[in-house]
């Protein structure tokens, strides 16, 4: 098979083009060359000006302890549920609980967390007046904190479930039952002998997802815009500020606060690693010391609260999203709305539907294209052994750890110099670029830790290559499959910037309205949109879990290894 | 010699590049270029109900003249503006993205000076001849002349929106700030420089300061002296403001869920007609009411602009022209619609073009045209850029 031999560098290729172009297009104008707007004055002046700007050092700091807290805590998160609950019945229900929570867009998330916890929000809506005696929301900071908590709940609500699907889908690469059986008759507490035995394992597969959410988080927008501090905000929004500011030679700023951002990843990344080692080493010297574990029932306890607060703070916050998309008249302390109405669905149905449509095509294109590159690109590395060829792959992972706000108008600017603006096909390719890398990220570590031995023994009772890959390797990892595929489809449905640039405007999606809408502050409107949002990714999530349960019905090692 | 006639011959070759740009006094040849044309109208898409108005203005100018209106719905005027320069800058000249964008401003001031927009245009169109040219500031724009590179389609002026159920107007904003240090944590407005919040910046300054004349020239050394009251008030005002101004509210309609939970009692807005509309839509309590400063308060319109590199100029000249319509104006005044202020000139208009006019409710929150008085003008760009700019290095960014 020789074109599949090409496939890496051919997808590699597609890829690389849109980075280098984004980058490029945003280098230029960091130090100073953006003809269009008159600036052709190369030097170092924009740099200078954003290290100069009165709220740097506090903007930089939020990014950076924001995305090293929710990271850190949704990790720690994900490792106690499942060290604690990984087999009982309770955690099959948190399973069932936080898995969809994964394919709500941030932003219906942020929202409703929103709704919940702010000072006129549902929380105290439901202890007012007579418990706490508020006739008017107190003037309580508790949404858009100046240190960020609110953001870094926000982030942890929406990273947990997807930590926690990808240390799954990890799982039955690891030999869990009989580490823990292992650890328990050596009398190690559950949490402590499977932090031991099983977490190392799964962190090596998860170590890219999680690298993902620590860039994601430092860089992310629209949950910033929502849950955020303004003064000032974090970094990444204060670039989109930038961008929107009308004197033009702010967009020079922008670029190279972008170029900071970028740097400031990288730097985050390395801090991360370093403590990675250092945990390990410690870690090591823990476990020759041979204690079996302290406060077990406590941290068992402790997971499943933090994990059950997760799934009910967003639940709640759906809730909340839909009734405030039919509420009449809802003033505070009202618990519910004074009426109900359908206005707001009418008023916008039939724009829904539409853009539901076009949002279902372009998520479904990438995805698919997307689960489609990555397996010719695993298997072409199966086949051929071509571990230098698909060491390169980690350059996919570039467009996740550039800000979108530095990449994507430089993307946009070559975009429309190579002609392929405005259509819905350029926003496929755009999205494309996202979409790849969490699919790739999602399904390459099952993928590689699938053991060989099954292939061999295949081809020793006469298979070929394409049988061992359609009658073995897809029906094994057809549940990472398909959760890659609904991974990426939920990536893409969440895109915005990589919407609106590419398609210039005139490609709108359910995700790029509802962010407009949502500037208004129209909480009738978004509530409306924040619903269907959720809704559209929902079904490949569906299928990712009921389908094997419905093929493998009574090959129960294909479901859980 | 030889050099002129080359310069001759060539002028000639060029001349039919430069043709392809649209005659607007040549309305016929106009509206049959512009059938079947689709026009990407770039606005702010944040308010429900100016979507809906856009969407109605879509299937008039359809019916009429065959032309396809697009809404595209920015969160930020400024997106439609890069995206001009994107293409300026990737060298696409023509067929860009964007026909036309709701402008005005700072925004309207660059494009104009950077060469970004097609024009003139605006005073060949029809409907310019009902517009109440010496009534309304439809020819500056923030002090800036417009040279018919944008055209008006409505006007806006600043109203104070509170709830009667539990205050009452302010006569000034020195008022306001007094009833503010007797109520914290009940006052805000959104986080300049949203356009919205840098307003209310400079209509403090308008009420504070003793000289307005400096405004309408551009800021210069008398910058410190004559915003110095407008900081002496900030810093009074703002440990007073909602969340001790440590947060604030990020663009205009997100004040109406604050004055609908009870969070603050008062609201800056630049539509008179936005309380009414709003009260409609369950967005505020059917007690709230608007009021203005005694002194006055600043007014301006919103234009509509034709980027140099647009498709189908034509066909964004017709829906411009059509937003100038006694029936599309009619419209948009409506408080069950938009409640926006006409610039058409009652004078020139027919008396059953009028009668739609006078037919209008004007909403039970709505101040009438006498009660508004007249709107003072708005400074010159440079004032409001720089004020923002202050303003966010004073208090937009904590001290910690």
């Amino acid at each position: 098979m020789y074109p599949l031999r090409w496939m890496p560098r051919l997808t590699l290729l597609a890829m690389l083009g849109p980075v280098v172009a984004g980058l490029l297009g945003a280098l230029a104008p960091a130090f100073g060359w953006m003809p269009a707007i008159g600036a052709q004055r190369l030097g170092f002046q924009a740099f200078e000006s954003v290290l100069n700007w009165p709220g740097f050092a506090t903007a930089t700091r939020l990014s950076l302890t924001t995305g090293l807290l929710s990271t850190g805590i949704s990790l720690g998160i994900v490792a106690l549920i499942v060290a604690g609950w990984n087999g009982t019945r309770a955690f099959e229900a948190l399973r069932r609980l936080l898995s969809p929570l994964l394919s709500i867009p941030h932003a219906a998330a942020a929202f409703g967390l929103a709704f919940l916890i702010m000072p006129s929000g549902w929380i105290l809506r439901l202890l007012s007046p007579w418990a706490t005696g508020f006739e008017r929301p107190p003037d309580w900071l508790v949404v858009q904190d100046p240190w960020g908590l609110a953001l870094v709940a926000g982030l942890v609500v929406k990273e947990v479930p997807f930590l926690l699907l990808m240390t799954l889908a990890a799982l039955p690469q690891t030999q869990e039952s009989k580490a823990r059986a292992v650890s328990a008759a050596l009398g190690y507490s559950k949490i402590r002998g499977w932090l031991i035995t099983v977490f190392p394992q799964i962190y090596d597969q998860i170590r890219l997802p999680v690298y993902v959410v620590l860039a994601y988080a430092m860089t992310v927008v629209d949950v910033a815009l929502i849950l955020g501090p303004t003064t000032p905000s974090t970094l990444s929004v204060q670039i989109l500020k930038w961008i929107g500011q009308p004197d033009l030679s702010f967009r020079l700023w922008a670029a190279a606060g972008g170029i900071i951002q970028l740097l400031l990843v990288i730097g985050a990344l390395g801090v991360w690693r370093l403590g990675e080692i250092a945990l390990g080493r410690w870690a090591r010297r823990q476990v020759v010391q041979g204690h079996r574990g302290r406060f077990d029932k406590t941290l068992q306890v402790a997971g499943l609260t933090l994990g059950a607060f997760i799934a009910g703070a967003v639940l709640f916050g759906l809730l909340s999203l839909a009734l405030w998309s039919v509420a009449g008249l809802w003033r505070f302390p009202d618990l519910l709305p004074d009426a109900l109405t359908w206005r707001t669905w009418q008023r916008h149905g039939g724009n829904l539907t539409e853009l539901f449509a076009r949002t279902s095509f372009i998520a479904g294109t990438s995805a698919a294209l997307a689960l489609a590159l990555s397996l010719a690109c695993l298997e072409a590395e199966a086949r051929f052994g071509m571990k230098n060829a698909t060491r390169t792959l980690w350059l996919l992972y570039v467009p996740l750890l550039v800000p979108q706000t530095v990449f994507l108008p430089g993307l946009q600017t070559g975009m429309i110099a190579a002609g392929v603006v405005g259509g819905t096909g350029a926003v496929i390719l755009a999205h494309l670029v996202f979409v790849l890398p969490y699919v790739f990220l999602s399904l390459s570590d099952p993928f590689r830790a699938l053991d060989p031995r099954y292939a061999v023994i295949a081809q020793a009772l006469g298979k070929g290559e394409n049988a061992v890959f359609w009658r073995l390797r897809v029906p094994l990892l057809l549940t990472p499959i398909l959760t890659a595929f609904a991974v990426g489809f939920a990536v893409s449905v969440g895109q915005y910037l990589a919407t609106l640039l590419p398609g210039a405007g005139r490609v709108s999606t359910l995700t790029t309205e509802a962010l407009a809408l949502a500037s208004g502050g129209d909480r009738r409107a978004i509530g409306a949109f924040g619903l269907m949002q959720t809704f559209a990714p929902i079904v490949p999530f569906v299928f990712a879990v009921f389908v094997p349960r419905l093929i493998y019905r009574n090959r129960r090692g294909l479901l859980n290894g | 010699m030889k050099h002129l006639l080359w310069a001759g011959a060539l002028s000639l070759f060029t001349t039919p590049l430069l043709a392809q740009n649209p005659d607007p006094a040549d309305w016929s040849s106009v509206t049959e270029a512009a059938k079947g044309q689709t026009v990407y109208w770039n606005a702010w898409g944040g308010s429900t109900t100016t979507n809906a108005f856009l969407d109605w203005v879509g299937s008039r100018v359809s019916e009429d003249y065959g032309v396809t209106l697009e809404h595209v719905k920015l969160t930020d005027t400024a997106d439609a503006v890069s995206r001009v320069i994107a293409e300026k800058s990737a060298g696409k000249d023509d067929d860009g993205a964007v026909d036309m964008i709701w402008i005005n401003g700072a925004n309207f001031a660059n494009m104009k000076e950077a060469g970004l927009l097609f024009g003139p245009f605006a005073e060949s169109l029809p409907n310019w001849s009902v517009v109440d040219v010496d009534g309304k500031t439809v020819q500056t724009d923030f002090t800036v002349p417009t040279d018919g590179y944008e055209s008006p389609w409505a006007m806006a002026q600043v109203v104070m929106m509170y709830d009667s159920a539990r205050v009452s107007p302010q006569p000034s904003i020195a008022a306001l700030g007094a009833w503010a240090a007797e109520n914290p944590g009940r006052f805000t407005f959104p986080q300049p420089p949203d356009f919205l919040g840098s307003t209310f910046l400079k209509q403090a300054l308008i009420d504070l300061s003793a000289d307005m004349d400096a405004l309408q020239a551009p800021a210069g050394d008398n910058y410190e002296d004559v915003t110095a009251p407008l900081w002496a008030f900030l810093d009074d005002l703002t440990p007073n403001l909602w969340r001790a101004g440590r947060a604030y509210p990020a663009t205009g309609p997100q004040q109406l869920q604050l004055i609908t939970d009870g969070e603050v009692d008062y609201a800056v807005s630049f539509s008179p007609g936005e309380a009414s509309a709003a009260i409609a839509n369950f967005q505020l309590p059917d007690t709230a009411r608007t009021f203005v400063f005694d002194k006055g308060t600043l007014g301006n319109a919103s234009f509509v602009a034709i980027p140099y590199n647009s498709g189908s100029k034509e066909g964004a000249m017709v829906v411009a022209n059509f937003l100038m319509s006694p029936e599309a104006q009619a419209r948009a005044q409506d408080p069950n619609v938009l409640g926006y202020g006409t610039v058409l000139d009652m004078a020139k208009l027919t008396a059953p073009e009028r009668a739609a006019f006078d037919a209008l409710e004007l909403g039970v929150a709505t101040l009438t045209p006498a009660e508004l008085g007249t709107a003072l003008p708005e400074p010159h760009p440079s004032w409001m850029t720089r004020i923002s700019e202050d303003w966010s290095a004073r208090y937009g960014v904590l001290a910690k």
